[in-house]
């Protein structure tokens, strides 16, 4: 597993940002924005290579505690892409999506972390374009804030 | 075959096939690699790569590992699980394997395809995608789809043309229908008008034997000046109170609810000088005018289009009000004799046609050559009799003449033919309707002689746009059904399922999802009631597996959950704690996500299972 060595070390190393790998996890709605980043991928829109996708039903699914174990695990961004205001696929998850991550922004600067770590964004199934240009600025975001400032203490 | 394999406590054995995908996957992810990486993961016992998954061959050797290895769960590498995992699934059922111990990841779209110039990283990331795949695969359980009766009987909330049909075309076949009117007369926004385009037959002539029907069918209830006052349950089991004016509320157990509610005509209050100049009317209240022959002797009617819609109060268009628009103008001239015999009613008569002053000699010039031009190429043109038009005139002030459909086209020329004249004024000069003394007017850009111009007319018929009923959102909070911006309901997909709601079991047909004409609410009527009709017929509906389900050993009974449940699948039951109606459960997890005990989980998303991806996607290898 040589190939994995660069990313490991590159997070206890220098942590510049040249050679910095983030860990990016992002949670995708079922029916918009997994299906967006979908359109992204037939639309062979290249993105940076550092983030893992979970897909949930709805954006609504992500509980505020899978946003605080992600960072736990030393996750240095999370992205939460649901449907469009007024288009949720549950009819109105999303809007519960949004009053959560807001309130999870919040914490997460009392634990020391830059609220930008976390990203609520709405992709729709026919946004292959926008999705890719998220995955790139969050990326470049992260890049730029550099390692999870958590080290794995209490 | 029985599904042996499914028992929950049973180690896992994990198997993995990675798909090439032809070149998609092979050409930018390493997948022997990957492949060869799965088996070091925990649990996997089988490991492989496919040329194509998809293939036969590559099926086959699914249903051959199962056998061969005795997997009990199946991981495929490969596309989106959007379009495949059906195929997948059905597979592994016809190896005797539970289809929920199925599990998708996808290296295609979100790895191979996205990541095409950095097969090394790209191959990593599919590694990481299915150690998040393995984890969570290992945490999987069997699921099984539960079947939920149907009462074979339906409520039609509304008694217009689109309730009506509904109800007729439900309880034609067989089943028992009860339709509920909030009037004490069927008919609906029908009643106020006139006659009907295309047809000129009389409104109400044409929907009594409608009416009749109904009101002779053995398996329609009908409940007049009666109200839907609470809905409760779910697809099948629906228990609704009916209110009716002066008796007792009336319960009903029926499978399905059919939203027929129609619409109202917007007012335009403060446009155009409504309510404030005699004689300006709404398109609706010229149509009562005409049907009670209260209509005074006219010699110059003024229409304008697109009054308080397409972006003035409303954002859209109403569609059939250019329809409308041009059926009265045409009935106007049509009719002309008859509104002679009405001569005794008041009205002002005009003696007078306005000549405009302020034309150049140049479009004078034009004009005389135009006169001529027509003398000499149609020649017979003076002669020809000109009817009643030469005593009234006709105006139709539009933005855009949407005449659409099959006839309309047609019905819009007959119109100019019979010299009603169509003018355009674009949203920069509304045109102004003032008294001028005792004398209605209109001023008026003309956008083709670049003209200011002024008028006087009898009458000005405000065509306004179809609103939603101002009680909509009632009904769309007691049946938990969404209702959009602009106060009408919405339907399931706006292309694919125009008549379904979101919600199983409640359908939505007619004006209250949109302005439409008669023909097309007839059309929604008839499909709602078919697809109400579905579940009916076949007596039962397979329940969503992937529901939430609640601990009662932790629920605190705090009712967050039901709160936030967008299809009120959630309710308290005798013991105060929180309790699944299984059947109304969509499976989105908004409740798992709020319940502060933890007592909700997700089947098939359960918190352990999404925590062990995500650790897994963080894990250092």
């Amino acid at each position: 597993m040589n190939s994995e060595a660069v990313h490991a070390g590159s997070h206890g190393g220098d942590g510049g940002s040249e050679h910095f790998e983030p860990k990016i996890l992002v949670f995708c709605c079922n029916w918009c924005s997994y299906a967006g980043a979908d359109l992204a991928g037939v639309s062979r829109l290249q993105m940076p290579p550092y983030f893992r996708t979970i897909r949930v039903m709805c954006s609504a699914r992500v509980d505020p505690e899978f946003v605080i174990r992600a960072f736990e695990k030393g996750a240095d961004g999370v992205l939460v892409a649901g449907c469009h205001p007024a288009d949720c696929h549950y009819i109105g998850g999303n809007y519960r999506t949004r009053r959560r991550m807001a309130l999870m922004k919040m914490l997460i600067q009392q634990f020391g972390f830059d609220p930008d770590r976390l990203r609520l964004e709405w992709v729709s199934a026919g946004e292959g374009e926008k999705f890719q240009k998220t995955i790139i600025e969050f990326t470049n975001t992260v890049k730029e804030m550099g390692p999870t400032p958590y080290k794995g203490g209490v | 075959m029985a599904e042996k394999k499914a028992a929950a406590n049973e180690k896992p054995r994990i198997g993995v096939f990675v798909c090439h995908c032809g070149s998609n996957i092979g050409g930018f992810v390493d997948v022997p690699s990957v492949a060869e990486y799965a088996k070091t993961l925990p649990d996997v016992v089988y490991s492989t790569d496919n040329l194509y998954t998809c293939a036969e061959d590559g099926l086959a050797s699914i249903r051959e590992g199962i056998r061969k290895h005795d997997l009990n769960r199946v991981i495929v590498a490969s596309c989106t699980p959007r379009t495949h995992a059906p195929l997948f699934q059905a597979t592994c059922e016809s190896a005797g394997l539970n289809k929920y111990m199925f599990t998708f990841v996808n290296i295609r779209e979100h790895c191979s395809w996205v990541h095409m110039k950095e097969k090394d990283k790209a191959s990593k990331k599919a590694k990481d995608l299915i150690r998040m795949g393995v984890a969570r695969a290992r945490l999987l359980e069997p699921q099984e789809e539960a079947k939920v009766e149907v009462t074979p009987a339906s409520v039609v909330v509304g008694g217009g043309v689109s309730g009506m049909t509904a109800a007729l075309s439900m309880a034609d076949m067989g089943f028992p229908v009860h339709l509920v009117e909030r009037d004490g007369e069927l008919g609906g926004f029908i009643r106020n008008l006139n006659n009907l385009y295309v047809t000129e037959k009389s409104a109400s002539e044409t929907i009594k034997p409608l009416i009749e029907k109904v009101k002779a069918h053995k398996n329609i209830h009908l409940h007049l000046n009666s109200q839907l006052k609470g809905v409760e349950g779910f697809i099948g089991n629906y228990e609704v109170v009916i209110g009716t004016k002066g008796a007792e509320d009336l319960k009903a157990k029926v499978g399905t609810i059919v939203i027929a509610t129609g619409a109202l005509e917007f007012v335009p209050e403060g446009l155009y000088g409504y309510n404030q100049y005699p004689n300006v009317v709404t398109l609706t209240e010229f149509e009562i005018l005409c049907k009670k022959k209260t209509l005074p002797k006219l010699k110059n009617v003024a229409f304008i289009q697109c009054v308080g819609s397409r972006g003035q109060v409303k954002s859209y268009c109403s569609r059939i009000c250019c329809n409308v628009a041009i059926k009265n103008a045409i009935n106007i001239v049509d009719n002309y004799e008859n509104m002679l015999g009405l001569m005794e009613k008041s009205g002002t008569v005009v003696e007078k046609i306005p000549v405009e002053t302020k034309a150049t000699d140049e479009i004078m010039e034009r004009r005389r050559r135009r006169r001529g031009r027509e003398r000499g190429e149609e020649g017979e043109a003076e002669e020809v009799k000109l009817g009643p038009s030469e005593k009234i005139e006709v105006t139709v002030f539009n933005r855009d003449v949407m005449a659409y459909g099959v006839e309309h086209e047609l019905t819009y020329n007959k119109a100019r033919e019979k010299r009603v004249k169509f003018v355009r004024y674009t949203t920069d000069h509304l045109p102004k309707v003032y008294m001028e003394g005792n004398q209605l007017m209109i001023a008026y850009f003309h956008e083709t002689l670049k003209l200011e111009r002024t008028m006087p007319v009898d009458m000005v018929v405000l065509s306004t746009p179809l609103v939603g009923q101002p009680d909509a959102g009632e009904l769309s909070q007691m049946l938990k059904v969404p209702l959009g911006q602009e106060g009408f309901f919405l339907e399931a997909h706006v292309k694919l399922r125009p008549v379904d709601f979101a919600t199983d079991g409640i359908y939505v047909c007619g004006t209250c999802r949109g302005p439409a004409d008669i023909t097309e609410c007839a059309t929604q009527a008839s499909a709602a009631a078919s697809r109400a009709a579905i579940p009916m017929a076949k007596g039962y509906v397979q329940a969503e597996a992937l529901t939430s389900v609640v601990d009662e050993t932790k629920c605190s009974g705090c009712g967050t959950c039901i709160q936030v449940c967008p299809y009120g699948a959630l309710r308290k039951n005798e013991k105060g704690y929180a309790e699944v109606i299984v059947a109304a459960c969509k499976g989105c997890g908004c409740c798992g996500a709020t319940c502060p005990e933890g007592a909700i989980t997700m089947t098939n998303y359960t918190d352990a299972q999404l925590l062990a991806e995500s650790r897994a996607a963080l894990e250092e290898v």
